[in-house]
């Protein structure tokens, strides 16, 4: 039962966040965190991107138009044309689907399992929690790059195979971080409590230790995107990623920037910027989501 | 632009003229020093007979001798063919062409002092023809022909065959018929050249450093009096494309030779000029497009035949020969030769229109008569550049625009390979036809149900007819017209397997490499022995 005092503060509280209107808060942000204000912008260009390349461009992405090969930047095509004829702009544009689709899923599913297992790793503990714990051990002991390399190299090209490659290395990383915040919470009065209860470990699980240690998650989640979106583009640049005709910024970038790097740089140059552009903005933005729920940073 | 297009022109001019005249280059070659160069493939073994890969030939050949070879000194002629390690000219058949008598040399020594005899020669002659259970050899059906192989006496050879064929020559030259020792074979077995090396060629073996170099060095006793004008050569392995261009941008090679594409020649003599001499040749090789027979819908004609009309090869020769390293539009046989189809002739094949909206609708009629509209191809394709991934890209575009999905898998070579070879499971796969010796008569047999690389998994009773017909026919005219109703056969009305483009050869290379000639083939004039450095 509540009393009196606690009811108010309540009260207050959600008078003070009802009374603040949003471009209040969201110039507020930006002015605490314009780094990741900017960072957040770059996101939701490229989500928009993603989201309206039909209407952004009249070109379609993957039909070859031969006769305008390897044109430089002009005003039909603004950035230029590729080794097939195809505009450049519009591929970039498409390309930013691919980029989202993999870091996004990548990042999703890797951090929700990594997170279900670093839980469930700290709330059984014994012998559960050091099996897991090794394992996480020898996944953890390859460099991202060379395991997702493995993986694709096991299971084949594809952008199936490419978010499965990328997805895995990240499902250890979560655990770890998620397990040594999961510790803390298990020994917390209230998981006593629900245990005592008679409530099944499941529910303790997903009801009682998850959402405490979702800051954690959140920050794994935020900075998985960005190098998911790094990692695709360097697989598909060693030819172990997405295929062609599909539009990706890695493939674009392994298609020009041997064979034209001087007779037509352009090629290379664009899909490169907009994966720096991608990735930065991305590890804006999880910075930022960081020193937001960190409490520690939160108080600098 | 123009003045770089214009400069290019005069390098070209100056690097063909350079090529053609070879006398003129060849008049005054000087001696010593040692060829680098960069060789774009990995050795898998050093056994020629075994062996299908460049990656072998460009640094193990200058080691060993042939009976018969390509003449280095016009290797584009694909019928002049001289003596190697046999004496005088190539032999002309008697018998009717079934028996072929060679007088070897008696000047021909091994690495390790031994003489070469007759014996030697029968020896590996066998190893290649009759090679054993479990002993591999890659051009055992090229001397399908070849009933057997006599030593008459030590320096004597007599080879008869089972009925005369114009295709038994040019298997002969082929460059991966080392002459190896007979007492290495008796003494070692026939597995021992894939790890060791004694030959008779120009050069010595030093040592392979592994991914890293082959080196060599002169042969005192080299039977080519005089030669080689080289006192060594190095073969620098480098897989990478960009790692070669560099490396004789940089001089630390001379010469790739393989091919580059053609952007990376306007490259090298953009930044190089007169430093950079370019020969250019039409390449006996071919990328394919192969349907597999035994999966549906590929298994209708119909729809086999939408394919090939769908592309467009007149357009694609126009523009891919300007980024890859392909160029001529051609039937089955190398489009150089005598017995190639001409340009009237191929228009008469389906898919060699010129109008491509009239192919492209037939194909249309035919995908829907079928009712395969809008069917999804599961493409295989080999992860290399040049030009199989940009052929690949090319061929998808080409599809897409007749109704077809595709669905591109990009292999490494080894998966490629297996996927092409033992699991076949693919709709369409990119294919190679790959030669040396230009052979129209035995190159063509990919097409036959019962040859060894058609990965089709189908063929044609008619065009197997024809070919039966065609082996024993002595007549060029004859054998020119039975190729056309081959031709018809597998690419029109059976639609067994597709020609693409043919590749084209450039070498851009240091002009201070003399007296070696491009040829139809990056198999042939590997040898070395004529390669001198003006210096």
């Amino acid at each position: 039962m509540l009393n009196t005092s606690e009811i108010e503060v309540e009260s207050d509280f959600e008078e003070l966040s009802e009374k603040r209107p949003f471009f209040q808060v969201f110039f507020e942000l930006i002015r605490k965190q314009p780094l990741g204000a900017a960072g957040g912008g770059i996101v939701v260009l490229m989500i928009l991107m993603a989201i309206f390349a039909e209407l952004l461009t009249v070109f379609d992405p993957e039909l070859n138009s031969l006769e305008h090969m390897l044109m430089p930047p002009d005003d039909t095509f603004w950035l230029g044309t590729d080794q097939f004829g195809r505009d450049l702009l519009t591929r970039i544009i498409y390309g930013a689907r691919t980029a989202l689709l993999v870091g996004f899923t990548c990042a999703i599913v890797g951090a929700t399992l990594g997170l279900v297992l670093g839980v469930a790793s700290a709330y059984f503990g014994g012998m559960f929690d050091l099996i897991v714990q090794r394992i996480v051990d020898v996944v953890m002991a390859f460099p991202l790059i060379i395991l997702a390399l493995a993986v694709v190299a096991t299971l084949g090209p594809g952008t199936q195979n490419v978010i499965i490659a990328i997805t895995i290395p990240f499902v250890p990383q979560c655990a770890r971080v998620v397990r040594s915040n999961a510790l803390a919470i298990r020994e917390i009065p209230y998981v006593d409590a629900a245990r005592a209860l008679g409530f099944s470990d499941m529910r303790i699980i997903l009801r009682h230790m998850v959402p405490n240690v979702m800051a954690p998650y959140l920050i794994m989640l935020t900075s998985f995107l960005g190098q998911a979106i790094l990692l695709e583009a360097s697989l598909s640049y060693l030819g172990m990623g997405v295929q062609e005709p599909t539009p990706a910024w890695g493939l674009m970038l392994q298609g020009g920037a041997e064979e034209f790097a001087e007779s037509a740089p352009w090629v290379a140059i664009w899909p490169g910027i907009a994966i720096s552009l991608a990735v930065f903005g991305f590890n804006l933005f999880g910075d930022s989501v960081r020193d937001t729920l960190d409490p520690k940073l939160r108080s600098r | 632009m123009k003045n770089f297009t214009a400069k290019l022109a005069i390098s070209a001019v100056i690097g063909a003229g350079v090529a053609l005249s070879g006398a003129f280059a060849d008049a005054a070659p000087k001696r010593g020093g040692t060829l680098n160069y960069v060789v774009g493939s990995k050795i898998p073994s050093y056994d020629g007979h075994k062996e299908t890969t460049f990656g072998m030939i460009h640094p193990i050949r200058p080691f060993y001798s042939t009976l018969i070879r390509v003449n280095p000194d016009n290797p584009a002629d694909p019928s002049d063919f001289v003596c190697d390690v046999c004496e005088g000219d190539v032999p002309k058949g008697e018998e009717g062409g079934t028996k072929f008598t060679f007088k070897i040399r008696k000047d021909v020594k091994f690495h390790d002092g031994t003489q070469m005899t007759a014996h030697d020669v029968k020896a590996t002659m066998d190893k290649i023809i009759f090679p054993p259970k479990g002993i591999p050899s890659a051009r055992k059906a090229f001397f399908k022909a070849v009933e057997s192989v006599n030593v008459d006496n030590d320096y004597q050879l007599t080879m008869k065959l089972k009925f005369p064929t114009g295709s038994f020559i040019p298997a002969l030259a082929l460059p991966f018929n080392f002459i190896y020792a007979k007492k290495d074979l008796d003494a070692h077995g026939y597995t021992w050249h894939t790890k060791n090396i004694n030959g008779t060629g120009p050069f010595k073996f030093v040592q392979h450093q592994k991914g890293s170099f082959v080196e060599g060095v002169r042969n005192p006793t080299y039977h080519h009096k005089g030669r080689p004008y080289l006192d060594g050569i190095k073969a620098i392995s480098a897989p990478k494309l960009a790692v070669r261009v560099n490396a004789i941008r940089g001089d630390r090679a001379a010469i790739e030779f393989r091919g580059f594409p053609p952007k990376h020649r306007d490259d090298l003599v953009k930044a190089l000029g007169k430093k950079i001499t370019v020969q250019e040749s039409d390449w006996n090789c071919v990328l394919m497009a192969t349907p597999n027979h035994k999966r549906k819908p590929f298994d209708d004609v119909r729809v086999r035949k939408a394919l090939t009309l769908a592309i467009d090869r007149w357009g694609g020769s126009k523009y891919l020969s300007r980024i890859a390293i392909v160029k001529t539009v051609g039937g089955v046989v190398y489009p150089q030769h005598s017995f190639a189809a001409n340009e009237s002739e191929l228009l008469k094949l389906a898919g060699y229109s010129k109008d491509i909206k009239a192919s492209r609708a037939e194909a249309m009629k035919l995908l829907k008569d079928a009712g395969a509209v809008g069917k999804t191809i599961d493409f295989s394709n080999r992860g290399v550049d040049q030009p199989y991934k940009i052929v690949g890209t090319w061929l998808i575009d080409q599809w897409k625009k007749v109704g077809f999905k595709v669905k591109q898998r990009v292999q490494p070579s080894p998966q490629f390979y297996a996927t092409l070879r033992k699991k076949k499971d693919f709709d369409v796969s990119i294919d190679f036809n790959c030669q040396s010796v230009i052979n129209p008569i035995a190159d063509i047999t990919k097409f036959l149900t019962s040859a060894g690389n058609n990965y089709s998994q189908g063929g044609d009773a008619k065009a197997d007819a024809l070919y039966e017909k065609l082996l024993r026919s002595g007549d060029a005219k004859e054998q020119r017209a039975l190729i056309r109703q081959y031709e018809k056969r597998v690419l029109d009305d059976a639609s067994v397997a597709f020609i693409t483009l043919w590749w084209y050869k450039i070498n851009p290379h240091r002009s201070y490499v003399k007296g070696w000639k491009i040829a139809p083939s990056h198999y042939l004039n590997q040898h070395l022995d004529n390669v001198w450095l003006d210096k």
